[in-house]
């Protein structure tokens, strides 16, 4: 079956031992990986629930303002819905674009350094 | 029997062979592929996690192949076509719910587990008592998600064959069963993930077709379109805005909150889904999964919404009620009317997109049987009776048994829902996944503080809270589309449980914590959290 990365060599890498963990993870290495992705990924996270909830509550309790006509038959209710599907489809690039550059390379660092020294 | 059925069943009863050799064609295929990926699971890994060697392409189109299942496609459509804007709320919630599993849990949950979500549920706490927490609830979970699959099968056996006793829908879930017992047992995750591609092409073409049949009826106007949706509805424009079905009282719009809550926080807790991401080498390919199934369901939502006011615009709404009364049938019935109602192409287009239907239905079956074995055979098996002490091969035996006994247990449940909407019952799934199991995924990798105890007390206080109040609501008795209409024990006014389990779920993960007296495994968290944003000693 094709891959597009190398299958993992298990068989050659060890498995680092509990002092190596608790070492890396007081890190200063760890600590900015471990930065650069909750500073990203939790105001994110809250951000978009927020932004969801918004469109619940006013589908909920803002009918007047939902069904306002923008063109034709599309009311802004069908706007805000379509809404919800760009935000998503941006958050999710925009994701992608910060861990390719800011979280893989961290990470891969750390990783290869703790299973490479035998 | 309806007028509506014996139409449709009428029209189709005439090319009952071709829609026969359809779906034989379909299980046919799927059967070749599952034989073939059997004789290439050899190992725990093959058996479990598809040997991990799929690409984040094929795997993200296997996600999808998993998650738009028939409510997505049945009872979406449906919903929207019969009342107008609030069924979208479906289509929104089901794909923002995927930026959680982006950001917070798929690459955690790669880099750190190894077959079920129990490994990480379990990872830093004792072993024997989480595991069996995880596996009951994610064995609660996917029964819940089986019974919305196995109603939306009765309910296309109905349309298409004109089978409306109950002998003979029953026999109809039977085979589904069956089916999905022979994928998981010789197929393992290989067979199955190939399965759910397969399914996931169909569909994604399927949907598409119809899309642009609609459209083009409209010559391409959405404006035009929603205008005769509107008017054909006989309710106006009240048709596309929010409040046809959740706007009446206070109550109904508290379950839409609900339901809302419900869905977004869901997905990243469904194990069916969070194992797909097993079969991935590593966690950029779980990434990869991820964006491409964002993609592909986000494009194939909003091909709900043609799909949805198309239905509406060009169908009575007696005659989609008559058919089924949740709307479930409105899809095939567009087909059947989008192909022309007495004519050939009508029945070929109608048997077309019922055959797209009952591979959808399969797939995800199979992914959810696989999901609940996998579970009881590496937590429940493995890990709590045995202790760990299980070889492999003993442990594929037991996932094996165990989707005999899974099967089983769904195709006795499947005869009682359904008259439910598939997609209200897949929003159950959600709830109750949302509120067992998220917030100890998320407590387990991110808060160090967590213990043993609160993940039990969050679990298991989710997972009652969860299904109690299904229990005891509407969805199960007292109203006329209950499961058990005849009689009402039901006090809890809302359909889905959400808004009161999800935050009791989150809130008992951290009053356990703190009442516990005993201290967190520091050592494990150090593991986890490195192991969860590395990638260092992944399977």
């Amino acid at each position: 079956m094709a891959t597009e990365t190398p299958p993992p060599s298990n068989t050659q890498t060890r498995f680092p031992s509990g002092e190596e963990f608790a070492e890396v993870q007081q890190s200063p290495e760890f600590a900015e990986l471990r930065h650069s992705y909750r500073s990203f990924a939790f105001p994110l996270t809250v951000g978009f629930i927020a932004w969801y909830l918004l469109y619940v509550l006013l589908s909920s309790y803002a009918d007047g303002f939902m069904g306002t006509k923008v063109v034709g038959n599309i009311n802004v209710a069908l706007v805000l819905g379509l809404a919800q599907f760009l935000t998503t489809f941006l958050i999710a690039w925009w994701y992608a674009r910060h861990a390719a550059a800011q979280l893989d390379p961290k990470a891969d660092a750390i990783k290869s350094r703790m299973e490479g020294d035998a | 029997m309806s007028p509506a059925i014996t139409l449709a069943a009428g029209e189709a009863g005439e090319h009952r062979t071709l829609i026969i050799t359809l779906f034989a064609v379909f299980v046919a295929a799927t059967l070749v592929i599952t034989v073939w990926a059997g004789r290439q699971t050899k190992d725990a890994a093959d058996f479990y996690a598809g040997g991990r060697q799929f690409t984040g392409f094929q795997n993200g189109l296997a996600v999808s192949g998993d998650y738009m299942s028939a409510a997505s496609f049945l009872g979406i459509a449906g919903a929207i076509a019969l009342f107008g804007y609030d069924g979208f709320l479906y289509s929104i919630g089901f794909l923002v719910a995927w930026l959680v599993a982006l950001l917070l849990v798929a690459e955690p949950l790669r880099n750190s587990g190894r077959y079920t979500m129990g490994d990480v549920l379990a990872y830093r706490m004792r072993q024997r008592p989480v595991r069996t927490a995880a596996g009951a609830s994610t064995i609660v979970v996917s029964i819940f998600y089986l019974l919305a699959q196995m109603a939306g099968a009765g309910v296309l056996v109905s349309l298409l064959l004109g089978i409306t006793s109950d002998g003979g829908k029953i026999g109809i879930v039977a085979l589904v069963g069956v089916l999905m017992i022979v994928y998981v047992t010789i197929g393992g995750m290989k067979g199955t993930t190939w399965v759910q591609m397969v399914k996931a092409v169909l569909l994604i073409a399927g949907a598409l077709l119809l899309t642009l049949m609609v459209l083009a009826k409209f010559h391409f106007n959405v404006s035009d379109l929603l205008g005769k949706a509107a008017d054909n509805s006989g309710k106006g424009s009240a048709f596309l805005e929010p409040g046809l079905k959740y706007g009446a009282t206070g109550t109904s719009k508290l379950d839409f909150i609900s339901l809302g809550i419900a869905l977004v926080l869901g997905t990243a807790g469904l194990p069916h889904i969070l194992i797909r991401f097993y079969t991935v080498p590593s966690a950029k390919a779980a990434r990869k999964s991820v964006l491409w199934a964002i993609g592909l369901i986000g494009t194939f939502y909003l091909m709900t919404l043609a799909l949805g006011f198309g239905a509406a615009a060009l169908i009575k709404p007696d005659e989609i009620i008559a058919s089924n009364k949740s709307g479930n049938t409105a899809a095939p019935l567009l087909a059947l009317h989008l192909g022309g109602v007495d004519s050939n192409w009508g029945a070929i287009l109608l048997a077309t997109i019922s055959a797209v239907a009952f591979a959808t239905i399969l797939a995800v079956v199979a992914g959810l049987t696989l999901a609940s074995s996998s579970s009881f055979a590496h937590d429940i098996y493995a890990n709590v009776i045995k202790k760990g002490q299980a070889t492999e091969k003993q442990e594929i035996n037991a996932a094996r048994y165990a989707t005999v006994g899974i099967g089983a247990v769904s195709i006795l449940l499947g005869a009682l829902a359904r008259d439910l909407n598939v997609a209200g019952l897949v929003a159950l799934a959600f709830a109750v996944a949302a509120s067992a199991n998220l917030p100890t995924i998320l407590y387990s990798l991110f808060w160090k503080r967590f213990t043993t105890a609160g993940a039990l007390w969050s679990i298991y206080g989710g997972l009652v809270t969860a299904v109690g109040l299904v229990l005891f609501s509407p969805v199960v008795s007292g109203k006329e589309t209950s499961m058990f209409p005849g009689v009402d024990f039901h006090w809890f006014p809302l359909e889905n449980p959400g808004i009161i389990s999800i935050p009791v779920g989150f809130l008992l993960g951290v009053v356990g914590t703190l009442l516990s007296k005993e201290a967190p495994d520091a050592a494990k968290y150090a593991e986890l959290e490195v192991r969860s944003l590395t990638g260092t000693g992944a399977h």
